[in-house]
């Protein structure tokens, strides 16, 4: 399966399989001047899936997005849409289409003149065009709006209509670039859901590049994390959720208690690791070979741990820590408190939504406890 | 506070006043009642229409109050093609230091004096100047070649002139204009040509058209070009205007030529923004 190479994090995926790609990257290099943005990056894009590349803003997302649109040229590899290699062909001759950061609408023209921008500049008849994107609107659910202008539009609305300009030309692929950075939180949630109805609806290639974990966690099929110019990972949401393959990848996405320490012991698959503070964690290797003596990086979901007002309901598990709440972080469903240890370390536990502890208060003494197979270590870089 | 801030307000404004009042109301009141009085004997006036006869009358002054105005619209014109590229590359395509060198550069002709400038154009153009000497030796050219005082040399004069006043608006406009616009342009399919048709330009409209109606004005009020450049044939409406107050000292004459200039710029200005669907306040907001 997915592979890790130690030197620069190539992932051969997507090659096992036989269904059709709409979007293959093969070995894509970006150099400006020295600095490297994007560093022999191959992916594939499955036919009608929802793809995000998540990362930090300066990875390299946006380089990869605008080689695939065709405003840069790669310094080396290949761009194939549906098997046919893009290289030389001028973004206007491309079958994909982009959404951009900050809509891009044509704010001298209509909506109706925006939507039919593309099928003008292919040539075709008046009447169809207005028939196309009467259609186009209906789907997107706003019809009727044609003569109106784009600042009389919301930002939801100027968001729909940007998908549809591009929908309307039925792309290969449609590419999008954080296009929700813009919206104010409520709005953005709501154009999750939306966008992964329209996406389905539309039933076409989306890629899409965010810094925001939530949004790729929530629409994508995949998702690739970047970081440095390389993919870090590629898979379900899921599976970088719970399976993460870099320390990055842990890190960057959800939550995570964060620790360095040392390996103290080491029986098999079960180590335990010493941290910084003193703490003693136990953890599963998950076959990343870590032995006596070596750092690591650890992690923990808050959502992992378990707490309890007495030591005894904790028995199951090998790893029980007994503290005080020094702060409580309420959050509606999402609330967390910090529990300080004996020695010092505090960690982030989320309190289960039962309400056994909606009167927890600070100073109260509480018990913590969760499996060594919940925690993920990875030795330390160099 | 209100009190206060009233204060400013007509402190602010007086200036203003002073100027439109002393400088454009007064004057042009006196010059239209100048306009309108005609010497009927020494020292004697009596009021009609008869300068404004006169002018129409004499097919010298139509012809020249024509020519004027369409060699203007050509200036601006012309002005408005070289300008455009100009100000597209020290938008969009110039970064950094490059784009306030270029802007630098546009703004450093005017540094010395329009008298001075016009001379420089003398220099180059007149017969045992540097273009006719560079023709002769390299072999193009038998005897010395006059480049002056003709319609051309005007044009290249009044277009030098005008060139900055065109490329600040557009600077100015076609910065305000995302790059990602363009690109999304692009992106839909569209080909550099109908990206600057369907986009570029008519975002530009604003600057367009504000700069093209300073250019068209400073054209028609040009009196130092067309007289230096311009020859026997380059006869300019300033240059009668001039005449007739300062040579021929008929004042009322001079004054209802005035008027009508003021009145063909009004009229050809109105017109390019009715053409273009723009208004004044649009343009110059």
């Amino acid at each position: 399966m997915r592979h890790l190479q130690p030197c620069g994090c190539r992932f051969l995926w997507g090659k096992r399989n036989t269904m059709t790609t709409d979007l293959d990257c093969n070995n894509l290099t970006k150099r400006f001047g020295d600095t490297t943005a994007v560093r022999d990056v191959s992916f594939s894009v499955q036919q009608g899936s929802f793809f995000s590349i998540l990362g930090p803003s300066g990875c390299g997302k946006t380089t990869i997005m605008r080689m695939v649109a065709g405003f840069l040229e790669p310094t080396s590899g290949d761009i194939r849409i549906k098997g046919k290699s893009m290289l030389n062909v001028p973004p206007n001759k491309r079958p994909v289409n982009m959404v951009f950061q900050h809509l891009a609408l044509f704010p001298m023209m209509n909506i109706a003149d925006n939507i039919g921008y593309g099928l003008r500049r292919a040539g075709m008849a008046k009447p169809d065009i207005a028939r196309k994107v009467g259609e186009v609107l209906e789907r997107i659910g706003l019809p009727g709006i044609e003569h109106r202008k784009i600042d009389e539009l919301s930002g939801g609305q100027k968001q729909r209509v940007a998908i549809a300009r591009c929908m309307v030309l039925e792309p290969d692929v449609l590419l999008l670039d954080e296009p929700l950075g813009a919206l104010d939180l409520k709005l953005r949630e709501h154009m999750k859901i939306e966008l992964k109805a329209l996406q389905a609806a539309f039933d076409t290639t989306f890629v899409y590049i965010t810094h925001d974990q939530s949004e790729a966690l929530v629409m994508s099929d995949q998702i690739a994390v970047m970081n440095g110019g390389v993919f870090e990972q590629v898979g379900a949401a899921r599976d970088l959720y719970y399976r993460p393959d870099t320390a990055f990848v842990a890190g960057f996405v959800g939550d995570s208690n964060r620790w360095r320490g040392t390996v103290e012991q080491a029986e098999g698959e079960r180590i335990a690791l010493r941290t910084a503070e003193g703490l003693l964690i136990t953890s599963a290797t998950q076959g990343r070979g870590l032995v006596l003596g070596q750092g690591a990086e650890i992690f923990l979901r808050p959502e992992a741990i378990r707490v309890a007002h007495d030591a005894a309901d904790l028995a199951q598990f090998d790893n029980r820590v007994s503290g005080v709440v020094s702060s409580l972080l309420f959050n509606g469903a999402a609330s967390r408190i910090l529990v300080r240890d004996e020695v010092g370390e505090e960690i982030e536990v989320t309190l289960p939504q039962s309400g056994e502890f909606a009167n927890l208060t600070k100073g109260a003494p509480v018990h913590i406890g969760w499996a060594g197979d919940q925690t993920t270590c990875f030795a330390d870089r160099g | 506070m209100r009190n206060q801030a009233r204060l400013g307000f007509y402190l602010l404004l007086t200036p203003l006043l002073l100027w439109l009042i002393l400088l454009i109301v007064i004057p042009h009141i006196d010059m239209a009642l100048l306009s309108l009085r005609e010497r009927v004997g020494v020292g004697k006036y009596a009021t009609s229409m008869a300068n404004y006869g006169t002018f129409f009358g004499e097919p010298l002054y139509m012809w020249t109050f024509l020519r004027t105005a369409m060699m203007s619209v050509l200036a601006t014109l012309i002005t408005l093609i070289i300008a455009f590229p100009v100000s597209y590359y020290i938008a969009k395509m110039a970064r950094g230091r490059t784009q306030s060198a270029l802007f630098l550069l546009c703004l450093v002709p005017f540094w010395v004096s329009e008298l001075v400038r016009t001379f420089g154009w003398m220099i180059l153009l007149r017969e045992t100047g540097l273009f006719s000497t560079l023709l002769q030796w390299a072999g193009l050219v038998d005897g010395p070649v006059e480049m002056l005082y003709n319609d051309a040399a005007m044009m290249v004069g009044l277009v030098y002139t005008s060139m900055l006043f065109m490329v600040v608006p557009l600077v100015t406009t076609l910065e305000s204009l995302d790059d990602a616009v363009i690109e999304a342009g692009y992106d839909l399919g569209g080909s550099g040509f109908s990206v600057l048709r369907e986009i570029v330009i008519p975002h530009a409209m604003p600057g367009i058209v504000s700069g093209s109606i300073v250019v068209f004005m400073l054209s028609l009020g040009n009196y130092l070009t067309p007289t230096m450049l311009g020859g026997k044939d380059s006869l300019w409406f300033t240059e009668l205007i001039y005449s007739q107050f300062i040579v021929r000292f008929n004042w009322e004459l001079g004054a209802a030529f005035g008027f009508m200039l003021l009145i063909l710029s009004s009229v050809i200005v109105w017109g390019t923004l009715r053409l273009t669907g723009q208004t004044l306040e649009k343009t110059m907001g």
